[in-house]
């Protein structure tokens, strides 16, 4: 219909993509690669807003604007993440979630 | 087959291809380059969908912050050619059958599920609409969630630069 591409095409797109970020975030140990894992999430649950809000109700706007405040949460999330993630990294010499295992200070 | 569907194959194989590198890279460098190429063919995905803004935001924020700021905390805390040991077997194993389970059970709703497209004509979202809806109240405003957001990114602000602060020992 909509440029004569299906709604299902994106939407297993978008699976494929989250669970590519769950494989990711069950076998990395570093944690830097896990936020990555997590972006990926992040970004497909955004691809399923918008493609919905574009073939579903394109009269309205609500999974445009939502996508948008997504990607601002995201990016707070990943400034916090990284300033915790370096100050880790200060108190153990390592990224490693197997090797932080003290909540010494 | 029209061009726009030949673009969407090749977005949509960039999409998959460069997610399952990114999770299965052992250069972390390499792995946040195609996180990189991962959001730049989503945000062409949404150029496809006729929402220039949200795909302007997405290549700038996306794309031009947050992966610099991956690339910059992989340079500050690990040695560039380090490859990780790969993950046991096992836990891969594990890892491989509950994504490829989840994958197949949502796939499989999705195509099974029919999809009542929208009749309404479709709204022309250009910069006008999108800064009205921005700071209009009630139907189709979004106010308050701008107003949360922007005191979300205050605070987040604020915690990273505290967090991230070098503090004196002792």
């Amino acid at each position: 219909m909509n440029n004569g591409i299906p709604i299902e095409y994106f939407l297993v797109t978008a699976t494929l993509m989250f669970f590519a970020g769950v494989y990711g975030f069950i076998t990395r140990k570093n944690l830097i690669t896990m936020l990555m894992s997590v972006e990926l999430m992040l970004n497909s649950v955004n691809i399923n807003f918008v493609v919905f809000n574009r073939y579903l109700f394109p009269g309205q706007l609500e999974g445009h604007f939502f996508s948008l405040f997504v990607i601002a949460v995201a990016a707070s999330e990943a400034a916090v993440a990284i300033a915790i993630i370096i100050n880790i990294y200060r108190n153990f010499q390592s990224i490693d979630v197997e090797k932080t295992d003290e909540m010494k200070f | 087959m029209s061009g726009n569907q030949i673009m969407f194959i090749v977005f949509s194989a960039m999409i998959v291809i460069f997610s399952i590198l990114t999770v299965t890279s052992r250069k972390i460098l390499r792995a946040a380059v195609f996180l990189l190429f991962v959001l730049i063919s989503t945000s062409a995905l949404y150029f496809m969908l006729n929402y220039q803004f949200l795909a302007a935001v997405q290549l700038t924020l996306y794309a031009g912050g947050i992966v610099v700021l991956i690339i910059f905390s992989v340079l500050l805390t690990s040695h560039i050619d380090e490859k990780f040991e790969s993950p046991a077997l096992l836990k891969r194993v594990y890892a491989a059958i509950a994504s490829i389970l989840g994958a197949v059970l949502v796939i499989t709703t999705l195509l099974n599920n029919t999809f009542v497209p929208g009749t309404e004509a479709a709204k022309d979202v250009n910069m006008n609409l999108i800064g009205n809806s921005l700071i209009s109240w009630g139907e189709q405003g979004y106010a308050l969630p701008f107003e949360l957001i922007s005191i979300l990114l205050l605070a987040a602000m604020i915690a990273a630069i505290v967090v991230a602060k070098k503090i004196k020992t002792k």
